[in-house]
């Protein structure tokens, strides 16, 4: 038993950016009310000081790694990068949804913002609890505000049908990995992640090994739903296609990265005694991930259902990194996450834009000719396009290479050849859009696409320059990754 | 830190202006962009030459490591030491001079955005190329000049001929980068490192390779990569159609700078060549046979362009020949002075063609001395130094290599003289048919602006003067070697044959112009041969483009691709697109469908990990 309950200054240090976005989401919700309409802008700049902070923060609690709060939380290199990654996902989530908003219902609101720093709050948890159930109310937070902001535009038919299918089938599947640790925790009799890896070492396994296996399969439903795996991925594409295009970005790159960071801790900890036998679940999780997701995405006309196969597949492909399960696979688990949340972000910011007011325009054809009308943006799209292809000089061709070499030093010989596959597969309906693009003319109907504003034009602009960046020096990033690797355990 | 990364980030900050916003931008505010990259480069090369002081030792910047994996580790690294420092001081100072020149050869043209902005990223990627400290970051620089000179040869892409002609450097040079990866792969596999400071400290005690050895093998590779750059034999058929572009990128790309990126790099190379000596006697025989056969095609041309061409290619051969007798020092000097007159030639040319509304056929010319004076006299100034007429600078450098031949082969030497006879013959041909005489064109011709007529004067005084820069005393220390002994017989003996091509020359085309025909009616045969360039082009297109092309048209296209990779495609997608189709019938849109997917998910999950569990 811990001998005192007063928590220390590193345990603060360590938890010190929940804290400050907790404390001022709260603030945020409760001066709302109070901003008149003119004003509800700054709570966007609220929002980005917010979680700037949180991002110093953390920066600054990597430099004293360790856990606090009697181990239920743990500050190493691998929650920190999640912590940068997951934050970096909300400024620019923010930063495109700044106008959004104003665009589709005439007037900025405040909640919105304070959901996106909850919704952070819950994923910061994700990627630094080392306790089971800490874990699950970290996912819980992340959850709930997301459940609502799919559902923003509550005037709108497809936002409520999002927000609800997200809601139930969310809610089913959390069930089940709740469930796990209950399992867990009646088997190794904690939830600490230390103490279970060692209860299974010490003797759990042998005992009751089957039972093990089976929480452990529990648990992994809710990961799977979260990670959107097949065949729990059925609610991706109603959900992301349903919700306000930000909000999919946010859902599709940081819940996501989220959901990974926490099946990696897990896996990686508590639960690599069991890796062996889980390879060949995982192995066969990743390739039908993949082959749902690319040739479901083959027959999509509307291009946010195509992202959200197409965020089925890059799923997959890290499912492959995971599959691994050795610590080059973690790092690039880590970097492919990193190249996937920049690319993601990008390609809805621009679908974003398109789309026009009441997202009017978001099939594939409402692209046709876009070199023409807005030769910027699409050329933006392009370098998102190019990097969820793979296509060198882009971050997504290091990340596919860095999870095959995983796979590959890991002799997952026919998981590689099966991936690649896969990949070149997945060229198609990319290229699709950019043949769309470039040799169509545009459609009669099609007006111009509205002005971008300064924050949407940001957000664009740094995925770019972060997709581009780590496509051409992608050693820092892969070498912090390598490193924060080898503490998981 | 002297900052080098600045010298080609300059330009490419102007490739960037001009290339995003040119098309919107004024003239004006383009040529800003274009001319002030250039010179910030050059003024920041002479800011970090003056730092860095005598550079006995090379100077090295590392950077950050850019790939790493496995055994390859290479770090983007820039260098400067004596022979990158020459080659700086020529691409970015005859680099200023042509950017300023086009300004106003360029004026009527469209693109002119365009042009510039290709111009300001061939020099990035020059720069990058001279300054990379290992083979990996130079073929970067190699492979974006190339991409650079294609772009500008086919600068005027509504010519059919202009886009052949891009096309042809294109694949004759990607036949060069062919042999130029694979002497990298071996040189990765051999030394275990691309950086060129750790190759050469390897290679250093190992054996000359007096038998062919990998060594010698990576510096025939690194030779065809070479040939192709520099247009040497075989592969030097795409120059002389290069010339399709605009005469400043003839100027800049394929006489001063691109070009000699083979000698460049061969030079970069010279620890590894002297291991191999007999891949330098092939560098010699290559540069020889290479000079000997562009001149005696550069007697007959007709397009004053192309004459220049040829000669360009004659005189790579002789770098290439000074290179290959191990006086990479006279090489590397000859870089600098061709660079210098034949910039002029060209640059000149171009203000003859401008002046002429476009006219480059010699028949056409004549009796321009007096109406384009500027440019006559300057053309002038370098056409004596290319004719190697003492004491002017083709004479400095190209004595140097003769001097070194005949201490290595004396035939060589004797081969190299009768060229450079042919040398200031065709030159002083194309000089009197241009400025003597009468004319015999149609056009008014006009004297260029002084944005043209400026950079000719500058150069004019390089070509003259620029002999006087010892550029064999300062690399002399970088390569060693002992160093042929001055005789003055053999000068005299070139310097004489230099005055006899260029009185013939008086001869046949002043005195008795009737003379030249009557030649070439004699020689019948041998002339038809020589004024079709040997037929090397048709012989090419004879064994190997026809029967590539035929064979790719009849196997891979209608066999292979048709039917075998069109069938897999098209079957491939058709199966991709039930598969998809299938999947779409998991994705009814009914919450209770779905909930059902996830029990089935759930159920068939915990029954397989239930079954691995027992399994033990």
């Amino acid at each position: 038993m811990p001998t005192s309950f007063i928590p220390t200054a590193a345990d603060l240090l360590r938890l010190s950016p929940d804290i400050v976005l907790t404390a001022g989401g709260a603030l945020m919700m409760v001066i709302e009310p109070l901003t008149g309409a003119a004003r509800k802008a700054r709570m966007a700049a609220i929002a980005v000081l917010l979680i700037a902070a949180a991002m110093a923060l953390s920066v600054m609690a990597y430099s004293d790694p360790g856990t606090s709060f009697s181990g239920m939380l743990v500050v190493d290199g691998f929650s920190t990068f999640f912590r940068i990654l997951v934050y970096g996902c909300g400024l620019l989530t923010v930063l495109m949804s700044v106008d959004y908003f104003k665009r589709e219902r005439g007037s900025e609101s405040g909640e919105y913002y304070a959901l996106i720093v909850f919704s952070l709050v819950g994923q910061s948890l994700m990627a630094s609890a080392n306790e089971l159930v800490l874990l699950f109310i970290g996912l819980e937070i992340s959850s709930i505000a997301g459940y609502i902001m799919a559902g923003y535009l509550r005037d709108d038919k497809r936002n409520n049908e999002s927000a609800l299918k997200y809601f139930l089938l969310g809610s089913f599947a959390t069930a089940f990995m709740l469930y796990g640790v209950a399992w867990i925790y009646g088997l190794t009799g904690s939830t600490n992640l230390d103490t279970v890896r060692r209860a299974i070492l010490g003797g759990a396994m042998e005992q009751s090994g089957q039972m093990l296996m089976i929480a452990t399969a529990l648990m992994f439903v809710g990961f799977a739903f979260k990670i959107s795996a097949a065949p729990f991925h059925v609610w991706a594409p109603d959900v992301y296609q349903g919700a306000p295009a930000p909000v999919a970005a946010f859902l599709s790159a940081g819940a996501k990265a989220a959901a990974f960071a926490m099946l990696v801790r897990v896996a990686a900890s508590a639960f690599f005694p069991l890796s062996a036998k889980w390879e060949m679940l995982l192995w066969a999780t990743a390739l039908a991930t993949m082959i749902v997701g690319n040739f479901a995405a083959l027959r999509q006309s509307n291009i946010k259902r195509m992202l959200a196969y197409s965020s089925v597949a890059h799923a997959g492909y890290i499912l492959v990194a995971v599959t691994a399960h050795s610590e080059v696979g973690i790092a690039a688990v880590m970097f492919y996450l990193a190249s996937y949340v920049l690319m993601t972000i990008g390609v809805f910011a621009v679908v974003t834009l398109v789309a026009s007011k009441g997202e009017r325009f978001v099939e594939i054809d409402d692209f046709s000719g876009l070199v023409q009308r807005q030769p910027m943006l699409a050329i933006a799209l392009t370098i998102f396009l190019f990097s969820l292809i793979g296509i060198p000089l882009t971050g997504g061709f290091f990340a596919k290479f860095y999870v095959f070499k995983a796979a590959l030093d890991s002799n997952l010989t026919w998981l590689t050849i099966l991936g690649l596959l896969n990949s070149a597969a997945a060229a198609f309906y990319y290229l699709r859009v950019l043949v769309v693009m470039y040799m169509k003319p545009a459609a009669e109907g099609a007006g111009p696409v509205d002005p971008a504003g300064i924050g949407i034009k940001a957000a664009i602009v740094a995925s770019a320059v972060g997709t581009l960046y780590l496509g051409v020096y992608p050693s820092a990033v892969l070498d912090f990754a390598g490193k924060a690797a080898q503490l998981v355990k | 830190m002297h900052q080098l990364w600045l010298i080609p980030a300059f330009p490419l900050i102007g490739f960037l202006i001009n290339g995003i916003a040119g098309r919107r931008m004024s003239k004006t505010a383009v040529n800003v962009a274009a001319i002030g990259s250039v010179l910030l480069s050059f003024l920041w090369v002479l800011k970090v030459l003056a730092g860095l002081g005598s550079l006995e030792d090379a100077y090295i910047e590392r950077y950050f490591t850019w790939i790493q994996s496995g055994i390859v580790d290479v770090s983007f690294d820039f260098a400067v030491d004596r022979l990158s420092a020459v080659m700086l001081l020529v691409v970015t100072g005859i680099g200023l001079l042509i950017h300023i020149y086009a300004t106003g050869y360029m004026s009527h043209e469209g693109g002119y955005y365009r042009f510039f902005a290709y111009m300001n990223l061939f020099m990035f990627f020059m720069l990058t190329l001279v300054l990379a400290a290992n083979f990996l970051v130079l073929f970067v620089g190699w492979e974006g000049v190339g991409l650079c000179s294609y772009l500008l040869i086919g600068f005027y892409f509504h010519k059919k001929s202009a886009g052949d002609a891009g096309k042809k450097a294109f694949v004759v040079n990607r036949i060069g980068d062919f042999g130029f990866s694979l002497a990298m792969f071996l040189i990765l596999v051999t030394f275990g490192s691309l950086d060129f400071a750790r190759v050469f400290e390897k290679v250093g005690p190992m054996a000359v390779e007096h038998q062919a050895g990998v060594i010698t093998l990576i510096c025939l590779l690194l030779l065809v990569g070479a040939t192709g750059k520099s247009a040497q034999l075989p592969l030097y058929v795409w120059l002389p159609d290069a010339m399709e572009g605009p005469t400043p990128v003839s100027a800049l790309i394929h006489a001063a700078t691109m070009v000699t990126a083979g000698v460049y790099m061969v030079a970069r190379s010279a620890p590894l060549f002297n291991h191999a000596p007999i891949a330098l006697e092939v560098v010699a025989i290559v540069g020889l046979l290479t000079a000997v056969m562009a001149a005696t095609i550069g007697l007959t041309q007709y397009d004053i362009k192309k004459v220049f061409a040829y000669s360009t290619v004659s005189q790579l051969g002789y770098m290439f020949l000074g290179l290959g007798v191990g006086a990479y020092d006279a090489g590397i000097f000859h870089v600098m002075t061709h660079a210098f007159f034949k910039a002029l030639l060209f640059l000149g040319a171009g203000s003859v063609i401008h002046a002429l509304a476009g006219e480059q056929d010699l028949r056409m010319m004549g009796g321009l001395r007096k109406k384009i004076p500027v440019t006559f006299l300057t053309l002038f100034c370098a056409a004596i130094a290319i004719a190697g007429v003492p004491p002017f600078s083709g004479f400095m450098s190209k004595d140097a290599i003769l001097l070194a031949a005949h201490h290595h082969h004396p035939w060589m030497y004797w081969v190299g003289v009768v060229t450079a006879g042919m040398t200031a013959f065709y030159v002083f041909r194309a000089i009197f048919m241009c400025f003597f005489g009468t004319y015999r064109g149609t056009a008014h011709p006009h004297e260029s602006p002084l944005s043209m007529t400026g950079p000719l004067a500058v150069l004019a005084l390089l070509s003259l003067g620029g002999g006087y820069l010892d550029v064999p005393h300062y690399l002399a220390p970088m390569f060693g070697g002992e160093h042929a002994p001055h005789e003055t017989s053999l000068v005299v003996i070139s310097v004489l044959a230099g005055a006899a091509g260029i009185l013939l020359a008086l001869l046949f085309y002043v005195i008795k112009p009737g003379l030249a025909d009557a030649l070439s009616r004699l020689a019948g045969k041998l002339y038809t041969l020589i004024y079709n360039k040997y037929f090397v082009d048709e012989l090419y297109d004879a064994v190997i483009v026809h029967p590539t092309r035929d064979g790719s048209r009849a196997l891979l296209w209608k066999g292979f691709d048709l039917g075998i990779i069109d069938g897999v495609v098209n079957g491939a997608g058709s199966l991709a697109r039930t598969i998809g189709g299938g999947l779409r019938h998991m994705q009814s849109g009914y919450i209770r469908r779905y909930a059902a997917w996830v029990v089935v998910g759930a159920i068939v999950l915990l029954a397989a990990a239930a079954g691995m569990g027992g399994a033990r």
